[in-house]
Order: structure tokens, then sequence, then C-alpha cells
């Protein structure tokens, strides 16, 4: 279980370092988030936001599961 | 990690919400314009709102069957949660209406208030905010077990009337009021739901609801260790 959520993490932050990179160059990802709408800037935001507390529900969740085992 | 696919599959459906949600073409209809999109948010709730009040009613009828305490702490806990996503379901149903019927279609705000689906909802509500208050005045376990498994069998079923059946017969600002030529928004699926917002809407609901249910596990899980050291005791 802690094993495989780490493996989840590292891949989360993998993700997210890759952007930081293409923020760097004026590529078409760079385009995409200062096009006129900007509604693609919402949704990342939005993402941010949900994955966020997935996470959190995912620790909460293994730390009652811990609880669980202790009153046993 | 066996038994919590469906938690993951909650966070891809969610995640496929927001970014087809905000990005996907919408018919552009008069008044509502780009916020039919809340369909997949504010709808979403209420949907997964009554999916949570129903699991709540079978387990306080499989409490009453056999009386055992494990099934009326998952029936609180699944209508604790159920009560939590109405509640938001009214306060995005509020800031929506706010910009849509009052600014955009001029109505005044009486006119809103007397609006049956609101009070229906909020009704309902209550209804439900009273089953807490009666599991809370009881000190006996059994005795609060019992009865506020009756009640909340009585509150679901005054779900029906006050949500689906009034603002159906007397007109309403929502879809599926007589005189608005809808049958059942949402579910009907040739003529009121766009196709494409169809592919959105319905993985949404499925998504939004499996947060809930894992919200309420949670919960049901806090609660059953404290019993257990209540117990011990």
């Amino acid at each position: 279980m802690n094993k495989i959520l780490s493996r989840l993490l590292l891949i989360v932050v993998s993700l997210l370092s890759s952007n930081l990179l293409f923020a760097q160059g004026a590529d078409s990802f760079d385009e995409t988030m200062r096009g006129s709408g900007k509604i693609y800037v919402v949704v990342a935001i939005c993402l941010t936001i949900l994955i966020g507390l997935f996470i959190y529900l995912f620790l909460v969740d293994r730390k009652i599961s811990r609880l669980e085992k202790e009153g046993k | 990690m066996k038994k919590n696919w469906w938690k993951i599959l909650s966070l891809l459906l969610l995640i496929y919400t927001v970014v087809a949600g905000f990005l996907m073409k919408v018919p552009d209809l008069p008044i509502i314009h780009q916020s039919i999109r809340n369909l997949f948010f504010h709808v979403c709730m209420w949907f997964g709102m009554m999916i949570l009040f129903i699991i709540s009613f079978v387990y306080s009828m499989k409490y009453l069957r056999g009386f055992n305490l494990r099934n009326d702490i998952i029936a609180q806990q699944f209508a604790a949660v159920g009560t939590f996503f109405g509640i938001l379901g009214y306060t995005t149903g509020a800031i929506w209406a706010n910009y849509t019927w009052i600014t955009d279609q001029s109505q005044s705000l009486g006119s809103v208030l007397k609006e049956p689906k609101l009070i229906g909802a909020a009704i309902a509500l209550l209804i439900y905010g009273a089953y807490f208050v009666l599991r809370g005045s009881f000190n006996d376990m059994d005795k609060k077990a019992r009865i506020s498994a009756v009640y909340n069998i009585f509150a679901f079923a005054m779900l029906f009337p006050s949500i689906w059946i009034i603002p159906r017969l007397v007109g309403s600002l929502h879809p599926g009021a007589p005189g608005s030529d809808t049958g059942n928004p949402a579910l009907n699926a040739q003529k009121d739901l766009d196709a494409t917002m169809r592919m959105v809407f319905y993985p949404a609901v499925i998504g939004w609801t499996l947060v809930g249910v894992w919200l309420a596990n949670l919960r049901i899980r806090i609660q059953l260790i404290k019993d257990k050291s209540l117990i011990n005791e």
C-alpha cells in the first residue's frame, strides 16, 4: 500500500515537473496556457485542487486503516 | 490496493469531468450560455445526494430487520454525507440562479424564491436535519438506533413529493416543469440533453457519487473505531 502510494506520488510529481520544463520555452504548452481565453489556467487550478483533495483523502484513509489495525 | 480501485476511478472520472467539462463545446442557449457547464457540478451534487440517501435508506431497513448497530452507523453516515452534498447543491444553485434567473431573465428575487424546487429541496434537507437532531437527543443507543431508523425511512419517503413530484406539478423554473415540454431532464436521452454533454454528465455523476461514498466510508470507519473503544471501557 505504502509503496504504491509513494509510486503514485512520484508519478504526479514527475508529471508536474515536466510542466515546469515545458513552461520555460515558448512551445505549444506555453501558448495554450497564455491563450486568449486562458480557460486552461482555470482547468489547471481546478485539477490541482482536485488532486490535492484526493491526496488528502488518501492520507486520511491510510491513517484510519492504521487506527483500525491498532484497535484489533 | 485491490479494494481501492474505485477511489482511483473516482479521481480519474473527476479529472475527466473537469477537463472535458471546461473545454468541450456546449450548445449556446439563451440566458444560461456557458453556465450550462454547471450541469457537471451542481446537478451532480443532487444526483449524488439522492444515491447516498438511497444507500442510507437501505441500511436503515437492514438495521430494523436484524438490529445490528453496525447498519445503523452506516445509515447515519451516508445520510450525513448526503445532506452535505445537498447543502453544496443548494449553495451552487443559489450562485447559478443569481446570474441567470435573477440578472439575465430579470426575474424578481420574490419569484425565484417561490420556485417550488427550492422550497422542496429546503424542506427535504430540513427533514434530514431533524434526523440528526433526533439522533442527538437519545442516550439509550438501541432506542436511538430504532427510532432514527424509522424516521430515516420517513425522511426518504418525503424526498419524493418534495423534490420530484411537486415541482413537476406546479411549474418550476427548473427543467422538467409542465409547459416547458420536457420529460425527465438529464435522463431523457432524445431531446433534453445534448449527446456530447451526456458523455461528460454520466461519468461526472458516477465520479462525484464515488467521492461521497468514500467520505461516508471514512466516517463509518471512524465511528466504528470510536464505538469499539466505548464498548471496551
